[in-house]
């Protein structure tokens, strides 16, 4: 009998043979836990050793390349074991740092033109051509403003954010981080090429959701999906800039004010990047368990970065896309919060109502319900917490000459916004919470949307929606227990 | 071992062009399979449409790719059936890509399998090969690329490579049509058994694993005497591949086991073989 096929097998009885292939199996099981874990990488490694051998012998070169060798003296650097995390770190600081402290002056160009000149401009016309004053006060103080609050307050970091991001990856450090990160994501039990679809997070979750598909494995790709969120999207970083550059940097002399403030939102993004770790292990280690893959990551060689280009086609393609993004939903919660602000129910506006009735709760968490109402109204969108918040504040603590009436969104000055939320009771302990809360919440509804189109499961929606809400509501409410109890 | 200097081909009737005849998508009776492997954007394509006369749009990035696709061309009056496979950078790890790709060297048991590789990039390259390898015997490296490596002073030794792998090797450059012929007539030597391959293997398993291996090895050829790739199926199942473990215990690795020309039904190629 020379050929011993499964229909020999079957002539021979079926039962004997899988008693027989089952053993195999049972074998390989005993086999596999004597052998150890780290069998998959010696097998790596050998082929990877075997291939360099062989290839050192075919290949001979016929003078080494300086830029050869400068891109591997670049990689030792920054993927060496002892650089390659505080030159991250470093690095992003920069960018950051840039971002906060180049974004103040056409910030404040901005709010001259479209809040100090614009916005009383046209509400002289409306009155000129004798427009009621709730539709003046709906479309010009609620959609109007809201609208041009988020582009002054957007438009100039992302303008400089994202060239500067776009720089670095057309320099060809991305995959480096990914590079550096790999070892821990697997730690975590989760794929390396999460480190890339968080990256894409970072400027937009939604689009970091997508950026999973690079992971083949569903286990690895649901966990990248769940703990994408906890990458500060773009929609957040406004938030964190401007409360830690008021109350963080506040705690310091100017001249350290920028540098320290830009040390907190690295803080909050390394923390981010630290909760992904973490969320990841956990997962892994419960309702997604399983083997971690392994991959190659090409790491390429790096390029001067086209500048020019860069520049051009990161304004175009991601600055205006995610401003157009942050408008479309803007006009429609700036009409939402003016309603809300001026429609009365019992005497009392709704808003106020809402304020009310969340105020218990997010004292508790070291909040305040000002804050948990502007976390409802921007579901759509993160961009407008900030400009709910200051709204809101207003409405609740009375403050005048501040604004043209309940329901405005204005601008003002550092200190001004400042002195409204001392107003509202805010303290540091509101200031770091909200940060917290800013980074560990539910995402926008475009990413849950994102999340489910990419799933097709309302049951992982339902998990990567609401982990991160009840982690954000635990953590912002110990922090509070623990301050309060040091501070005494 | 068998790769030849132009001198010798031009007295080989099979050498010039003329004997290809590129038949696109009509690929009925054919004689082989050949499969095409290779990393991603190494110019896989390139070949696969130099074949089989076909334009098939491919991007440059990993993922684009993950099914595959096929064509036919008739060379030295056999006719051949080429899959072109997703580019990978290994066969180990679970991604779709790659497990496409796997399965169809190991159960679609191609006749040929050419696997491109970069010579700017040969290491990285090579990874893919010796896992290639460690499934089937009868492979082929198109050794792509030749005209860039030469632009940045690379110089590869193609007979020492060959020596060392064990199979032929054929440097080209696919995109100007250079070496196209020489792949034609090292594909026919292979699947016509004119030219006999004896792959590396990778061996520097510790003790420890060596002994785990002979003893998988032994199970697996007491239950198929002629599965021609025992040590590797033990290799995987010693790694935890779920894949190989479901295909053992489905008795679907029995299929490997049939002798040459003698192709199971079930096979996921249905083949005709000439007599």
């Amino acid at each position: 009998m020379t050929t011993y096929t499964p229909r020999m097998n079957e002539l021979n009885g079926q039962g004997e043979t899988a008693v027989r292939e089952t053993d195999i199996l049972q074998t390989a099981e005993t086999l596999r836990w004597q052998i150890g874990q780290n069998f998959h990488e010696q097998l790596m490694e050998d082929i990877y050793t075997e291939a360099a051998r062989i290839a050192d012998r075919a290949v001979t070169r016929a003078g080494e390349k300086p830029r050869f060798d400068m891109d591997r003296t670049i990689d030792h650097i920054v993927t060496s074991r002892v650089w390659g995390f505080p030159l991250m770190v470093l690095l992003f600081t920069v960018v950051f740092w840039l971002t906060i402290s180049g974004a103040n002056v056409p910030s404040g160009w901005l709010s001259y033109i479209f809040l100090d000149t614009l916005h009383p401009l046209l509400k002289e016309g409306a009155t000129a051509i004798g427009m009621p004053w709730w539709l003046s006060g709906l479309l010009i103080d609620g959609m109007y403003l809201a609208t041009a609050w988020v582009v002054s307050v957007m438009l100039p970091p992302m303008a400089i954010f994202f060239p500067l991001f776009t720089l670095l990856e057309d320099f060809g450090y991305l995959p480096r981080v990914a590079f550096n990160l790999d070892n821990i994501f697997r730690k975590s039990g989760a794929h390396g090429k999460q480190a890339l679809s968080m990256m894409m997070g970072f400027g937009c979750n939604a689009a970091g959701v997508v950026a999973t598909r690079v992971i083949d494995s569903p286990r690895e790709r649901l966990i990248a999906i769940i703990t994408n969120n906890f990458a500060l999207c773009n929609g957040r970083w406004p938030t964190q800039i401007l409360i830690a550059s008021l109350f963080i940097g506040g705690l310091v002399p100017a001249y350290l004010a920028g540098f320290v403030s830009a040390m907190a939102v690295v803080g909050i993004a390394v923390l981010g990047v630290f909760l992904s770790f973490a969320v990841s292990w956990g997962l892994s280690r419960s309702i997604l368990k399983g083997e971690v893959s392994t991959f190659s990551l090409e790491l390429p060689p790096y390029r001067p970065p086209r500048i020019w280009q860069t520049i051009y086609t990161s304004v175009i393609d991601r600055t205006m896309i995610v401003l157009w993004r942050a408008i479309t939903f803007a006009l429609p919660a700036g009409a939402v919060i003016w309603l809300s602000a001026n429609v009365m129910i019992g005497g009392v506006s709704i808003a106020e109502h809402l304020i009310n009735l969340l105020n218990p709760l997010g004292l508790l968490i070291g909040l305040n319900g000002v804050i948990l109402v502007a976390y409802i109204v921007a579901i759509p969108a993160n961009e407008i917490v900030i400009p709910t918040v200051l709204m809101l504040t207003v409405l609740v603590t009375g403050a005048t000459g501040v604004g043209a009436g309940a329901g405005v969104m204005f601008e003002m000055d550092g200190s001004a916004v400042r002195h409204l939320l001392d107003a509202g009771g805010w303290t540091l302990l509101t200031a770091v919470n909200l940060m917290l809360f800013s980074l560990i919440h539910n995402p926008c509804s475009t990413t849950i949307y994102t999340i489910y189109k990419e799933t097709g499961s309302k049951k992982w929606t339902l998990i990567a929606t609401m982990l991160p809400v009840v982690m954000g509501f635990i953590v912002t409410f110990l922090v509070a227990q623990v301050w309060r109890l040091l501070a005494g | 071992m068998t790769t030849h200097s132009a001198a010798d081909c031009a007295t080989c009737p099979a050498h010039h062009a003329g004997n290809l005849l590129k038949l696109g998508v009509d690929m009925s009776d054919s004689d082989y399979v050949v499969a095409l492997a290779g990393n991603p954007n190494v110019g896989k394509s390139t070949v696969f449409n130099a074949l089989t006369g076909l334009r098939q749009h491919t991007g440059n990035w990993p993922g684009k790719t993950v099914a595959r696709a096929e064509g036919g061309f008739s060379y030295a009056d056999k006719r051949y059936k080429i899959v072109d496979l997703p580019g990978t950078y290994s066969l180990l790890s679970t991604s779709k890509d790659e497990e496409i790709a796997r399965d169809f060297i190991l159960f679609g048991r191609p006749d040929v399998t050419i696997i491109v590789v970069d010579a700017t990039r040969l290491e990285r390259n090579l990874n893919l090969v010796l896992q290639v390898m460690e499934i089937t015997d009868r492979a082929v490296i198109a050794l792509n690329l030749i005209d860039e490596a030469k632009r940045h002073g690379l110089q590869v030794d193609e007979r020492r490579l060959a020596r060392d792998l064990g199979v032929p090797v054929v440097p080209m450059a696919a995109r100007q049509g250079e070496g196209i012929p020489e792949l034609l007539q090292a594909v026919h030597e292979v699947a016509n058994g004119l030219a006999v391959c004896k792959p590396h293997r990778v061996k520097s398993e510790s003790t420890a694993v060596q002994r785990a291996l002979q003893q998988l090895v032994q199970q697996l050829t007491a239950v198929y005497p002629t599965l021609p790739n025992a040590r590797w199926v033990a290799l995987r199942l010693l790694d935890g591949d779920q894949r190989i473990a479901e295909a053992v215990r489905s008795g679907e690795i029995g299929a490997l086991s049939a002798p040459e020309n003698d192709q199971n039904a079930d096979l996921l190629i249905p083949l005709e073989v000439a007599a």
